[in-house]
């Protein structure tokens, strides 16, 4: 198998450089990584330009994040790129957890069927990124993508922004209504505005390698406390394509990370672990994590979206997955808000859902770092007596925190249940099912792939609202029909949920009278 | 002893576990051991019923160590 060949995107020089004349920018995107690219896109499809910068001009290297959680997917699959991502991953649902090298117990996340995405696939950053540009240059006249273009200055006002810029050609400043902060953890833009990144840093240095092998490991998700092969704490093995294999080792705080990065240090470790298989090192890195956040992610006319906002260890996979969850809370409302159709109050909401959405992330990530790194005797102990406990008591091995898989974020708190008959109650995100249109197969989030969407289960007529399309699922008649019997079983029957455009449940109606809906679809359009 | 591998906590058992390691931050090996002893004997109590005591006795026993 080949392994990826990095090709340069090129650079081109910007128009304000080239003699072009000056263009008016609605919203201009710091960084082309997933979370920058995703937002460009998700923005396009609903016929809103943006201006992309990148400080480089080649996809991500080494392969960094790998697991794209099931919510990621199907977000992707409204962007376009979700397919490609399936067809190339490496799918997988189990994680496997062993104490020395006795299996303790496997878990499983996704246990029903009737749902389009896995729940999880490997795929490396760079093919992400790949496929993200390839699908923003379906759009010219909308994603503008400036490789090469080096943000070095930016003067923030209630009206916009302004981002002074670096390129092979020399600088220039470009003025948008909104600039949107995608530049990763160690934003420069962050640093410009001089605002505090907080939160904790774990002492722990991990060893994270890629190796290229040719084995016939499971697709599933290994971890190992207190491995046989390996005297740190932890290990963790993960396949990804291309016969590339992602191995992650504990080596404690003492390690010196120039050293174990050499060669010479880290084939003998990952020779203990696949044996005398050969194998070719992809990348290396030795890491110490820490779980910050900002305090806010909107400031004036610049809102910060995925590390730039916030940071998590990795175990968990909730850094990438949550920074494109940011992306589906971000896109509708800054579209929504330059086409005019709504109020910039609503950013304030997308800052509430998100520092909610960076929180529970950050939570869950650092309980696993914590298990993972005992500080004390006693903490040893407990998590030995955890694991002991585990082998027979099932109880026990809910306890063992290997990694709490990111999950959709749940935004109930920000909605009132009023009711208590729906399965789904306000603030989920929706959850997917098989159906039938015209004859042909469909999924339900593949319909709900813009704007506000009302659907009636089980039938029904809506009122016709504009901005608001109707659809009605049946079990043998209406716009979607329900043969499996999933999308009724999951919102029950006579039922009417309206959908955000991200795909989230806003309201639930018995009755979903022309007054009602137009209230919601108002509040969350702040107008 | 069924009923002892049972899990009751289910996600509560994430909050329980960061809450019992912060009570113990901090404190020396054997205070953290007197808490843990204390702890066992609230609980004890807080059970009331000797019968499933000293199943859990058993259970704990029987395990490693």
């Amino acid at each position: 198998m080949p392994r990826y060949e990095y090709r340069r995107f090129g650079y081109t020089t910007p128009p304000e450089l080239s003699g072009g004349r000056p263009r008016d920018y609605k919203v201009a995107i710091v960084g082309a990584g997933p979370i920058g690219l995703a937002l460009a896109i998700d923005l396009a499809l609903k016929g809103v330009a943006s201006v992309v910068l990148d400080d480089n001009d080649v996809v991500s290297i080494g392969s960094r994040a790998i697991c794209w959680a099931k919510r990621t997917l199907e977000i992707f699959d409204r962007l376009g790129v979700g397919e490609r991502m399936v067809e190339k991953g490496i799918t997988w649902k189990v994680g496997r957890v062993y104490h020395r090298d006795r299996e303790l117990y496997a878990f499983d996340l996704l246990p029903e069927a009737g749902h389009k995405m896995p729940a999880f696939i490997n795929l490396q950053q760079y093919y992400v990124e790949q496929y993200l540009v390839d699908r923003a240059r379906d759009f010219p006249e909308l994603v503008d993508l400036r490789f090469k273009n080096n943000v070095i200055g930016i003067e923030n006002s209630n009206s916009g922004a302004t981002i002074k810029l670096e390129t092979p050609d020399g600088t220039y400043n470009l003025a948008a209504d909104y600039v949107v902060a995608c530049d990763g953890a160690r934003s420069p833009i962050r640093s410009m505005l001089g605002l505090e990144f907080r939160g904790q840093l774990f002492e722990e240095r991990f060893l994270i390698a890629d190796i290229e092998m040719q084995a016939d490991f499971p697709a599933d998700r290994r971890f190992w406390f207190e491995p046989t092969f390996h005297e740190g704490e932890s290990a963790l093995l993960h396949k990804q394509p291309d016969d590339i294999y992602r191995i992650d080792l504990q080596l404690g705080w003492d390690a010196d990370p120039e050293e174990e990065k050499k060669p010479e240090k880290v084939i003998p470790r990952i020779k203990a672990i696949v044996g005398e298989r050969p194998f070719e090192i992809d990348w290396v890195s030795v890491y110490t994590f820490q779980c910050s956040r900002l305090e806010r992610f909107v400031h004036g006319r610049v809102i910060f979206a995925g590390d730039s906002a916030h940071v998590v260890s990795p175990f968990g996979a909730r850094g990438g997955n949550g920074g494109i969850q940011d992306v589906d809370a971000l896109g509708w409302r800054l579209a929504a808000v330059v086409k005019g159709e709504a109020s910039e109050g609503i950013f304030e909401r997308y800052n509430a859902e998100r520092v909610h959405g960076a929180d529970e992330n950050i939570k869950n990530s650092a309980r696993t770092t914590n298990f993972m790194t005992p500080k004390s005797d006693m903490e040893k102990m407990m998590r030995r007596a955890v694991l002991d406990l585990a082998a027979e008591m099932p109880f026990a091995r809910r306890l063992i925190n290997s990694g709490r898989l990111s999950v959709p974020c749940s935004l109930e708190r920000f909605y009132n249940r009023h009711l208590s008959a729906a399965p789904l109650p306000p603030g989920r995100v929706a959850v997917d099912a098989p159906l039938e249109k015209n004859g042909e197969d469909t999924w339900l989030l593949s319909e709900l792939d813009a704007g506000f969407t009302l659907v009636s289960f089980g039938g029904g007529a809506g009122p016709a609202i504009a901005g608001v399309r109707h659809m009605s699922v049946g079990a043998d008649h209406g716009d979607l029909i329900d043969r499996r019997g999933f999308a009724l079983d999951r919102y029950g029957t006579r039922l009417s949920y309206l959908f955000r455009p991200d795909q989230h449940i806003c309201a639930v109606f018995r009755k979903p009278t022309e007054e009602y809906v137009r209230a919601v679809v108002d509040k969350e359009l702040g107008r | 002893m069924g009923d002892f591998a049972d899990d009751r906590l289910g996600t509560a058992g994430d909050d329980f576990y960061e809450a019992l390691l912060e009570a113990h931050k901090g404190l020396s090996f054997e205070k953290s051991a007197a808490l843990n002893a204390r702890l066992v004997l609230i609980l004890a109590n807080r059970i009331g019923d000797l019968e499933t005591l000293s199943a859990a006795l058993t259970a704990a026993r029987g395990s490693k160590e």
